[in-house]
């Protein structure tokens, strides 16, 4: 075991990368994702490897997009705005079956948003990285050791699956420091070989052609079926999520990255006051961990979902759920960070039956949908 | 061992973010779960900063500090902006040479020692800060001096090596100061 470190999540995240194997980085400037490029910048020319900042966003990810082509690890950062400027990209990716890491450290939106942190990207990543039928994988750490865990991650079952991989991280979890243990570093000869890759070869096989236009509708409707059923394999056996005191729990708070941190708080509260409320956290939001939740839906009095959105994921919540037992939602947007108090409110008027979603407004709760309050 | 809800708060180049890592590194060294969350919003821009620091036995939820048991002001506008958050008992040191004030509150524990006077009377420009954690340290044993020295070890960035004992210096001196008690509570 290596030694613990202390370092941000943005820089965990990109030493991680590195020792994953990857050494070509691209991206553009934006505040709260500034010191994983920062930290490429610096280390990429000491390793052989490469780091660019290209004139764009559209510019970095199509970037990717070669590099990826050409069979190597590569990655591109960015937050909220800058990864809306990459869809394109990235459906050029998913339709050319292409894996990638694309790290979101989202903040406030829409438009310009604000700085702050923020989860109102979980539409984006995990139902529309571009246009057409297509997903990738995302990733939701909760802490440091998870930014840098799941680099190795992404990377691994992107290449198994040829497909982009996300990284959905946010302002809080890339600036903060907590104790890290850095993986054992590989380099990129330890890869296998992709046999795919449009590289160099001599003349000594047949060329590859990586490119996501088919002008036949049949070959189109095949590659995208083809792709569906490869979904449909991730879907039943890549599913993450971390449960906490579920056990005899009937409330269930569903939350992940920086807002499954509060939520832990806030259950914590409340079990000193009899309430028995335990947390699903998905650790993958696509595929979403459905079974995690279904698994608990016997013993469910009600779920509460804690997001820092105006309330998106709770909606996979209530797909699952589909009708059986209340669904809640509360959250706060904009970059403003749910206190444990709150939370632990929430979940106390979950748990005396009230059905809500509910959004802090001008220090007042209302109501976002239907429901009593 | 305790757990501790650390603010520290002041303008930027008061090295209010160096001397929160130092605090939780030493939570590290001393096998202790922390976190460290800097203000990176557009206060930055306007001149202040301020640090949460989170030190615990057990997983940290949230590691905003938004309740301190501990608040270090090392000017006047941090000072106003979070006393009233610091929790009843808690713990509130500020730089005197800063902070020139005496706490309207009767329910925590408080020192003003003169920390960039003090820095600067001893060759120690600009670990005023420092001075602070060596303070806090002798207020509330959230560490040990062995800890933080080899925390101040670990945060020195490498390219500035002389500054590790500058450091070191700073930690004692604010630990062995003795605080006058001019302020009447």
């Amino acid at each position: 075991m290596s030694e613990k470190v202390l370092m941000k999540g943005n820089e965990a995240l990109a030493e991680a990368a590195i020792r994953a194997g990857c050494r070509h980085f691209f991206g553009y400037p934006i505040t709260p994702q500034t010191e994983l490029a920062a930290y490429m910048a610096k280390r990429m020319p000491k390793i052989g490897g490469v780091y660019l900042q290209a004139e764009s966003e559209v510019a970095a990810i199509n970037m990717v997009y070669g590099a990826s082509a050409a069979g190597v690890r590569v990655m591109t950062s960015s937050s909220s705005p800058g990864i809306s400027l990459k869809a394109e990209g990235i459906s050029y990716l998913i339709g050319a079956d292409l894996p990638a890491l694309i790290v979101n450290v989202q903040r406030g939106a829409p438009g310009l948003g604000g700085i702050q942190p923020s989860q109102a990207d979980y539409w984006m990543a995990t139902r529309a990285n571009g246009h057409g039928d297509g997903h990738v994988l995302v990733f939701a750490p909760s802490t440091v050791q998870e930014m840098c865990d799941y680099a190795s991650l992404a990377f691994a079952l992107g290449d198994k699956y040829r497909m982009p991989a996300m990284i959905l991280a946010d302002g809080l979890l890339g600036q903060m420091m907590e104790p890290v243990e850095l993986p054992e570093a590989i380099t990129p000869e330890d890869l296998p070989l992709k046999p795919w890759a449009a590289c160099g070869h001599k003349n000594r096989r047949e060329h590859n052609t990586v490119n996501s236009l088919f002008l036949v509708a049949q070959e189109l409707e095949d590659s995208v079926i083809e792709r569906e059923q490869r979904y449909a394999k991730i879907k039943a056996e890549e599913q993450r999520a971390e449960l906490v005191l579920t056990d005899d729990a009937d409330i269930i708070v569903v939350a992940f990255g920086a807002a499954a941190r509060i939520a832990r708080s806030a259950i914590k509260l409340v079990r000193e006051q009899g309430i028995k409320a335990g947390l699903v956290r998905p650790i993958t939001l696509w595929p979403y961990p459905k079974d995690s939740i279904a698994n608990l839906l016997p013993q469910a009095k009600a779920f509460l979902t804690v997001e820092l959105s105006c309330g998106q994921m709770v909606e996979d919540v209530r797909l699952t759920v589909n009708g059986k037992v209340p669904v809640n939602f509360f959250g706060h947007t904009g970059g403003i960070v749910p206190t444990p108090a709150e939370v632990a409110e929430a979940i106390r008027m979950t748990d005396k039956g009230e059905q809500f979603s509910l959004l802090p407004y001008k220090s007042k709760l209302i109501a976002t949908e239907g429901g009593p309050k | 061992m305790q757990n501790y809800n650390i603010m520290l708060a002041g303008f930027g180049g008061q090295g209010i973010l160096f001397a929160g890592k130092v605090i939780a590194y030493s939570g590290l060294i001393d096998g202790r779960e922390l976190s460290w969350l800097p203000s990176y919003g557009p206060e930055m821009r306007g001149g202040t900063a301020n640090c949460s620091v989170c030190l615990a036995d057990e997983p940290i939820g949230s590691p905003l500090v938004l309740a301190p048991d501990i608040l270090i002001a090392m000017n006047l506008p941090s000072y106003e902006r979070f006393i009233g958050d610091v929790v009843s008992g808690g713990t509130v040191i500020v730089d005197r040479t800063m902070v020139d004030v005496c706490p309207t509150r009767h329910d925590i524990q408080f020192s003003a020692l003169p920390a960039t006077q003090l820095a600067e009377d001893n060759g120690l420009k600009g670990l005023a800060n420092i001075i602070l954690v060596g303070r806090l340290l002798r207020m509330t044993g959230f560490s040990t001096l062995e800890s933080l020295n080899i925390a101040v070890e670990k945060s020195v960035p490498a390219s500035k090596p002389q500054m590790v004992e500058f450091n070191k210096q700073a930690l004692t001196l604010g630990y062995e100061f003795l605080d006058p008690k001019e302020c009447e509570l």
